[in-house]
């Protein structure tokens, strides 16, 4: 028999208004188990931890339930609880009663007690078939791979090599720098880009810590957080390099119009990039008109891209420097400038004289060639009258897309992309740079379109982040992996073929065959145990028999309802 | 059955239904207060047993939620339970059980909103099929 502790929050009024605390603790009392059901007014709160302790102490507790918000948030504080007290901090269970209950059923008190109860009474029946478990541990390799050698992923291998890391830089073209090596001055500080490149290369080939791998691919990623192999092809030839972790910094590209706006068609309509490589020869027209959201913040590719605007403002800029007549005009749907140098920038643009003209998508600009010039159209949305131009050459802003192989690297480290195929963190806030796959982080463009400081501070965020678990030499594993019971499996291979992360194997011991978790490798997603025909394969923390008892518990209290 | 109150199991997946279920308690978001969470790690996990244990003993209606097609938390988990769950809907057809008492849907993170409107829907929907016959012989 267990001894089951059931607590139940007030949250202040947070859930005490809605929910009648007293009346589930009363009802918890009643359940198989319950030892003791007690309430805080902030179970969270230093003083609510220390009731938790004292009771789990005073009446000999095995189990613990807290009813209070989100295990999503609060499940670690209170695990630690109770593991403190001195039980394993897998034998404690989460019953959300706010964000599931009292929050969003505030004007129905009566049903809102009543639902409380069920969850309180699901929780406790799962609490009683709650295993100890012990969290695995695996050693790591020492060594990190950077797949890209942008500004992103030199500024993450030149942090880890700082720390003393074996790093190996993965890059596909020949040279390093990526997209930032085609631009000569990064704004809003009109600083030299060759300077921060040159400075992060020379760092990062004068540690012998330094592997540059030029022309190269990953063409294959095997392993788990600290012991992966990643085989690296070369001309025809593959190398594989033992990794413990792994940061992706494939970066974006350019996204090159088809006709839009004359591309292609109209001489002098040109990219941001053609005119970067053109600017960083010497200055170019003296015309210039820019064209902003090309291609983006519309049906089909709906992100603003981010860097576009400071970009044409800083090329404007450049632009008038070249000569005293020159002209630039940037056409816009909004300017996104955002930040103290960048609205400076922006300021600084307007004193100087670069126009402003604002478009709407229902009349965008239009461009032909006139007497060797391009001649403008543009419908401005503030005058609500159309204005004509006439300009040297013709910029179209254009967004950065994923590159076209990130499916293929998301496909190999088993990590998601979004819709627009950039690649998706674990959480914008709570794990940025890094993905919920174990070892493996983010940094850069690939993630989203960044500007260059942005780039550096991610990369060197992912290094710090990549270190941990290198300087720390192990990896722990949280205990809900799945594990087979070999007796009753009868190596169908379903789980082999269900699992994403090829976590399971058919091994054969003693004569007889059988599936095999590698603990290390497995996420505990759980989708091997509903493949399972023989109810062998089960997750820890969220078994059959536990999961079963929950409904049970829910039919068991819904009948006393309806009685 | 003007006083039928549905009992509804509902199966959220860690990363998305049941963060999406979060978003819209923290958005104090009304909804009918019929249905009860099971969390899971994946919808992939969600074993048809657990939904034909939950309707054979009389709960009006199972509803699975997971993450978008493309947005798993286990990369293609989901597809899964897409497969899965109409399959368990035809078992159910077969037993003479509404496959209306079932439904499998995606609500990400970010959409409070949605998991309102799903389970604002599931719940009006099952009010009007009425109590699980099924309840009869198990209560």
């Amino acid at each position: 028999m267990a001894r089951i502790g059931v607590f139940i929050c007030h949250c202040g009024h947070n859930i005490a208004s809605t929910v009648n605390v007293e009346e589930v603790v009363e009802f918890a009392k009643t359940l198989p188990q319950v030892v003791v059901a007690e309430h805080n007014l902030y179970s969270c709160s230093e003083e609510g931890l220390g009731a938790i302790r004292k009771s789990i102490e005073d009446n000999k507790l095995d189990r613990v339930v807290v009813a209070a918000c989100t295990p999503r948030t609060h499940e670690p504080l209170f695990r630690r609880t109770v593991e403190i007290a001195g039980i394993n901090k897998y034998l404690f269970e989460f019953v959300n009663i706010r964000e599931h209950d009292s929050w969003i059923h505030a004007k129905e008190p009566k049903e809102a007690t009543e639902k409380a109860k069920k969850l309180v009474a699901m929780g406790v029946a799962k609490a009683a078939l709650l295993e100890p478990q012990k969290e695995g541990e695996s050693s790591v390799i020492p060594t990190a791979v950077v797949m890209g050698g942008g500004v992103a992923g030199l500024s993450a291998a030149a942090s880890l090599i700082a720390q003393g890391i074996d790093t190996h830089i993965i890059e596909r073209s020949d040279r390093l720098g990526g997209n930032l090596a085609t631009v000569d001055v990064i704004g809003p500080e009109f600083a030299s880009s060759s300077e921060l490149l040159e400075a992060l290369v020379k760092e990062i080939k004068a540690s012998e810590k330094a592997h540059i791998h030029l022309a190269s691919k990953a063409t294959e990623v095997k392993g788990f957080v600290g012991n992966f192999e990643v085989s690296v092809e070369k001309d025809g030839r593959i190398e594989k390099i033992p990794a413990g972790a792994i940061i992706v910094a494939t970066g974006a590209e350019e996204w090159t119009p088809s006709d839009e706006f004359g591309y292609g068609v109209v001489p002098g309509v040109i990219t941001q990039m053609e005119l970067e490589r053109r600017l960083a020869k010497g200055p170019v027209s003296k015309r210039v008109a820019f064209i902003q959201c090309v291609g983006s913040r519309q049906s089909g590719r709906e992100y603003c891209s981010r860097i576009c605007c400071n970009t044409s403002l800083k090329n404007a800029l450049r632009v008038l420097e070249g000569s005293p007549d020159a002209r630039a005009w940037i056409l816009h749907r909004d300017i996104m400038s955002s930040g103290t140098a960048p609205e400076h920038m922006y300021r600084l643009a307007s004193e100087k004289g670069v126009r402003f003209i604002r478009y709407g998508l229902e009349h965008p600009p239009k461009t032909s060639s006139r007497n060797g010039s391009v001649a403008v159209e543009v419908f401005d949305v503030n005058l609500d009258e159309y204005i004509a131009l006439e300009a040297d050459l013709v910029v179209l802003a254009t967004p950065m897309v994923a590159r076209e192989d990130s499916a293929e690297v998301a496909k190999l480290l088993k990590v998601p992309v979004d819709k627009y195929g950039f690649f998706l963190e674990a959480h914008v806030k709570l794990r940025p740079v890094e993905f919920a796959t174990d070892g493996v982080f983010l940094c850069g463009s690939a993630r989203w379109p960044g500007s260059v400081n942005e780039c550096v501070s991610q990369g060197m965020a992912a290094a710090a982040k990549a270190a941990i678990p290198i300087k720390k030499g192990k990896v722990t594993i949280e205990a809900i992996t799945a594990q087979c019971d070999v007796d009753i499996c009868a190596a169908c291979g379903n789980c082999v073929l269900a699992c994403p992360y090829e976590a399971i194997e058919i091994v054969e011991t003693e004569g007889k065959r059988h599936a095999k978790v590698n603990e290390a490798q497995c996420k505990g997603c759980g989708t091997c145990v509903a493949a399972c025909p023989n109810d062998a394969m089960q997750q820890r923390g969220f078994t059959t028999q536990q999961l079963g008892a929950m409904i049970d518990a829910l039919v068991k209290k819904a009948l006393e309802e309806a009685q | 059955m003007t006083d039928f109150r549905p009992t509804i199991l509902a199966f959220c997946c860690n990363w998305c239904s049941y963060a999406g279920a979060d978003l819209a308690g923290v958005s104090r978001l009304q909804m009918p207060p019929n249905v009860n969470i099971i969390r899971v790690m994946c919808s992939a996990s969600v074993k048809p047993e657990y939904v034909l244990k939950a309707l054979s003993q009389g709960i009006d209606g199972v509803l699975v939620l997971g993450c978008h097609i493309g947005d798993c938390h286990y990369m293609t988990g989901n597809h899964r339970t897409a497969k899965r769950m109409p399959l368990v809907q035809k078992v159910m057809k077969e037993t003479g059980l509404d496959e209306r008492r079932l439904r499998l849907d995606w609500v990400s993170a970010a959409e409070g909103e949605k998991f309102q409107k799903v389970v604002t829907e599931f719940v009006q929907e099952i009010e009007k099929l009425g109590p699980n016959p099924l309840r009869e012989v198990s209560f």
